[in-house]
């Protein structure tokens, strides 16, 4: 199965090569479809997030041989597999396809093809809800991005053409945040990312996280460059949309004790940063500012790579997690890093990666959005450098969120002594299941020491995003370049300098017999799991800074009687869009909905007569017409 | 290429900590320890052997040594009042940044790996308060870089002198005001934390060490006494209007200024009390606020 898709990554690689460099390629073939053509076509946009589907799903794909290994007799994993080549072959498609019903076709078959895939465990109730709300999602998006695409050029569906006028181009890109921003998951159309996530496999997941909300965040670029030259207002959008959703992520995976939940509010999170990238760049392109929006798209850009690597990385050691301790919440989890130390290590660098840390690569990514922000500031003038100051302070707060956020998940998860039975017993997985998490983090720590690469592997796309050349984007990024070379100098001593350290500390405890001893615990002679600090006690002081009024959503029994009886509490953190935004509207459409249920009275008589008015009042139209 | 400010920092920080506690005991009425004494404390501490708790990992004994190389490395860009540092290059400000989040972060883990609910507890204390203070920083950084005109410490420290230094007073001084609370926050002092304090409930860096001992513990020690010259060097370096130009009579400079930073905060703590840990965040979050206004006010909004 890996080795169709290494076969397939095969064939793309030297395309892909040839579009870094510079050059494009395109076909054009007949197609019976009305109203458009077969017509493919690679710059290097597309040619960057081509080069970053196929290792991921190949790696992804390697994981979840191991991690349906057990479910080989049982399910039909014939089918699971068959969807999966689907979906790869569809996001494949998408990034090649330049014309309007081609692109469209290969979204549906993501988007169908994934549904099956989420809907692998859908025996269980909640997974078959996650999914007809993914669904759901997905095609209400799906209306919004037919309707940008049949407007978008007048007479026809292809991508190439004249970029239409002021007035309707607004509305267009109204549409197509709406649409590719229902894929990529922005607030608040991200409803149905926590759900989905934590129901599918963990491959699956993995793969969803890291490929398919890029695929959203593919269709943005893309519509940014099929509209023309961006006005500041658009900019203005993406960046706030994008720094809500961040902020609003990254407070929302702190609160949360299922992992996987936690890791899908980190993606939002994630999109959220992207998506200001982008922002700041078209920006700095409204600003007729190229070297600006080159720092902003580089670093939305490396940022989508990244994320990528890191975000399927924690995927599958949560998933390797769960399956080893018998439960996706934190609260079961605990003391895996001994006992599982492969998958320990290798969530401990995803999660320093994604909470932007040197020397791994999410900090390189966080520093090209940051000088964008800093040059910025100083730059534009007016409200746009207010735009620019305001994202450096909420990268900031992301920043310390997601530091929060994910020792919470590493310490609570891995550290500690285990909180429950099957944690305790938890062993290491097959190396199918451990080959594709050592492969990511090597690929971490390699792009985060040499930071310099990741901005070549970028610079290409983002001169095609900024519409400007080569060679002139190489002279634009050159002082970036020389900063991220200076990093690299600046970084490789740390680990030097442990090294150093712990040597010199091995020597002077030489001289000592090893000595252990219980943790403090203020004199209790038997510390247990449980005296351990809890998932949600962690994030306790936030919710405390943020809701200081003590009523909660939980349901605390109060026993009247003299003795202490049993009783029960738990609390439950509801996605806020979706009970402030969606749950609300929907409750009001269905009572408007009854208005018209009244309308129903279940007698054919009174349908007759229904039938019967209707072809008076017909009748008395026509007649009354001239 | 100015090694002298960081060798500085180096031989000097525990000198730093004894002053401000020498300073707080004279308060109190005391003579206080010896001037010399947190390098006794150091040299015994790393001449002992180490007890290590039931539950921890071996992967994250490594957390100490995360936590002072990454301090060590900070410590390079700082140019104090000289005008040049060990090491310059555009954005590393935002690469100071980043190794003091990475220390934050490992020193958490490292707590939170013994299992302990009172290490845990000041782990989640600690990731709250690093959460609140980092946008500030980072307006900080951004505000300097706007007066220095580049994203590199040096040439930004090195242009607030004179003429300069006094056209951005009201700025420098808000921003001045929101860098102390920040090293209040940073470096655990009251009123944000009680480094004197014996009860671990009201603890937030002590008991992050709590379990640590020997070469572990110094190292910790050490770290958080270079943190906290970082802080002082920044906040000298940002008071102080002149930049002679030889090494040396800079270096002269940054130390009284630091030395005079130790006694400003010796007064502080002497005359706060702790904050209720809610208060505390609000406390934090004014630091955000005088950034702000700094920046506001750089950006000629008042």
């Amino acid at each position: 199965m890996p080795a169709g898709l290494g076969l397939a990554w095969a064939f793309t690689l030297p395309a892909c090569g040839l579009a870094w460099r510079g050059g494009a390629w395109s076909l054009a073939l007949p197609w019976s479809l009305p109203g458009g053509g077969f017509h493919l076509g690679l710059d290097a946009l597309s040619a960057f997030f081509l080069s970053l589907v196929f290792p991921v799903s190949i790696l992804s794909a390697l994981y979840g041989l191991g991690y349906l290994k057990d479910r080989q007799g049982r399910k039909a994993l014939g089918a699971h597999w068959a969807f999966f080549y689907l979906l790869v072959l569809c996001m494949a498609l998408l990034l090649l396809a330049r014309d309007a019903p081609l692109f469209l076709t290969a979204w549906e078959g993501m988007t169908l093809s994934s549904y099956f895939l989420v809907t692998f465990e859908h025996e269980e109730r909640e997974v078959r809800r996650a999914g007809l709300l993914y669904l759901v999602a997905s095609h209400v998006g799906t209306a919004f991005l037919l309707a940008f695409f049949l407007c978008l050029r007048p007479g026809s569906l292809a991508f190439a053409g004249a970029a239409p006028g002021a007035g309707a181009s607004g509305w267009l890109f109204l549409c197509a945040l709406v649409g590719f921003g229902t894929k990529a998951g922005l607030v608040p159309l991200h409803v149905w990312l926590p759900e989905a996530h934590p129901a599918a496999p963990s491959h699956v997941s993995a793969l969803m996280s890291a490929l398919l909300v890029k695929m959203g965040i593919y269709g943005l670029a893309r519509a940014l460059m099929l509209l023309g030259p961006p006005p500041a207002s658009w900019g203005l959008a993406l960046a706030l949309l994008g720094a809500v959703s961040a902020v609003l992520g990254a407070l929302l995976a702190l609160a949360q004790r299922d992992l996987k939940r936690l890791l899908a509010y980190s993606t939002v999170e994630n999109v959220g940063l992207i998506t200001l990238g982008l922002g700041l760049g078209a920006l700095g392109l409204s600003l007729r500012l190229p070297g600006l929006a080159l720092l902003g798209f580089a670093g939305a850009l490396l940022h989508a790579l990244n994320h990528a690597l890191f975000k399927g990385l924690l995927f599958l050691g949560a998933g390797s997690a769960a399956k080893a301790a018998g439960s996706r919440d934190l609260e079961r989890l605990g003391g895996l890093l001994s006992r599982m130390p492969v998958t320990g290590l290798a969530f401990l660098a995803g999660s320093a990666a994604i909470c932007g840390l040197p020397p791994l690569n999410g900090f390189v990514g966080e520093f090209l959005l940051l000088l964008c922000g800093f040059h910025g500031f100083s730059a534009a003038a007016g409200p746009a450098g207010l735009v620019f100051g305001a994202s450096v302070g909420v990268l900031g707060l992301v920043a310390g969120l997601a530091a929060a956020g994910f020792a919470k998940a590493f310490g609570i998860g891995f550290l500690g002594r285990p909180r429950g039975l099957r944690a305790a017993q938890a062993r290491e997985n097959g190396p199918a299941m451990l080959a594709p998490q050592v492969a990511l983090a090597l690929a971490c720590l390699l792009l985060g020491l040499l930071p310099f690469l990741g901005l070549a592997l970028v610079r290409p796309a983002a001169a095609c995003l900024a519409g400007v050349s080569g060679p002139q984007a190489r002279a634009l990024l050159g002082g970036a370049r020389d900063s991220l070379a200076a990093l690299a100098l600046f970084f490789i001593p740390l680990p030097l300098l442990a090294g150093l350290l712990a040597l010199m500390r091995r020597r002077a405890l030489s001289a000592f017999a090893p000595a252990r001893a219980e943790t403090w615990g203020c004199g209790y002679l038997q510390p247990g799991p449980r005296m351990q600090y809890t998932a949600s006690s962690f994030a306790r002081s936030f919710e405390r800074f943020l809701h200081p009024t003590p009523a909660g959503p939980g349901a605390a029994a109060r026993s009247p009687a003299v003795f202490p009886q049993p009783a029960r509490f738990s609390t439950r953190l509801e996605d806020p869009a979706r009970e402030g935004l969606y749950r609300p509207f929907f409750l009001r459409l269905m009572k408007g909905a009854r208005l018209g249920q009244r309308l129903q009275q279940g007698s054919l008589r009174v349908y007759f007569l229904y039938i019967a008015l209707t072809l008076v009042a017909l009748a008395a139209w026509a007649w009354w017409r001239p | 290429m100015n090694l002298l400010p960081f060798l500085c920092a180096l031989a000097l920080s525990p000198l730093l900590a004894g002053l401000v506690g020498r300073v707080k005991a004279w308060f109190a009425g005391r003579r206080g320890p010896s001037w010399l004494q947190a390098y006794r404390d150091l040299s015994k501490l790393f001449a002992k052997g180490s007890v290590l708790g039931e539950t921890g990992t071996p992967a994250l004994r490594a957390a100490p040594l995360v936590v002072f190389g990454s301090t060590c490395l900070a410590l390079l860009p700082l140019p104090g009042c000289s005008g040049a540092a060990a090491l310059s290059f555009g954005g590393d400000m935002l690469a100071l940044a980043g190794l003091l989040a990475l220390g934050r972060f490992a020193l958490v883990l490292g707590a939170l790996d013994t299992g302990s609910s009172f290490e845990g507890m000041g782990a989640a204390r600690e990731a709250f308060f690093g959460a609140l203070a980092e946008p500030a920083f980072f307006l900080f950084l951004l505000a300097l870089s706007r007066l220095g005109g580049s994203a590199s410490l040096a040439p930004v420290l090195a242009r607030l002198q004179g003429g300069g230094w006094m056209a951005d007073g009201a700025a420098l001084l808000l921003l001045s005001a929101g860098l102390f609370v920040l090293l209040l926050t940073e470096n655990a002092r009251l009123p944000v934390d009680d480094p004197a304090t014996h009860l671990e409930l009201t603890m937030v860096h002590e008991v992050m060490v709590l379990d640590s001992s020997g070469p572990d513990l110094g190292l910790l020690e050490y770290a958080s006494a270079l943190k906290l010259w970082i802080y002082c060097s920044l906040l000298a370096s940002l008071l102080c209007p002149l930049r002679p130009s030889g090494a040396w009579a800079g270096q002269a400079l940054t130390l009284a200024g630091v030395a005079l930073l130790g006694l400003a905060l010796g007064l502080v703590e002497s005359l706060s009390a702790r904050l209720r840990l809610n208060r505390v965040a609000l406390f934090v979050s004014s630091s955000f606020i005088l950034m702000l206004l700094a920046l506001a006010r750089l950006a000629g909004g008042f």
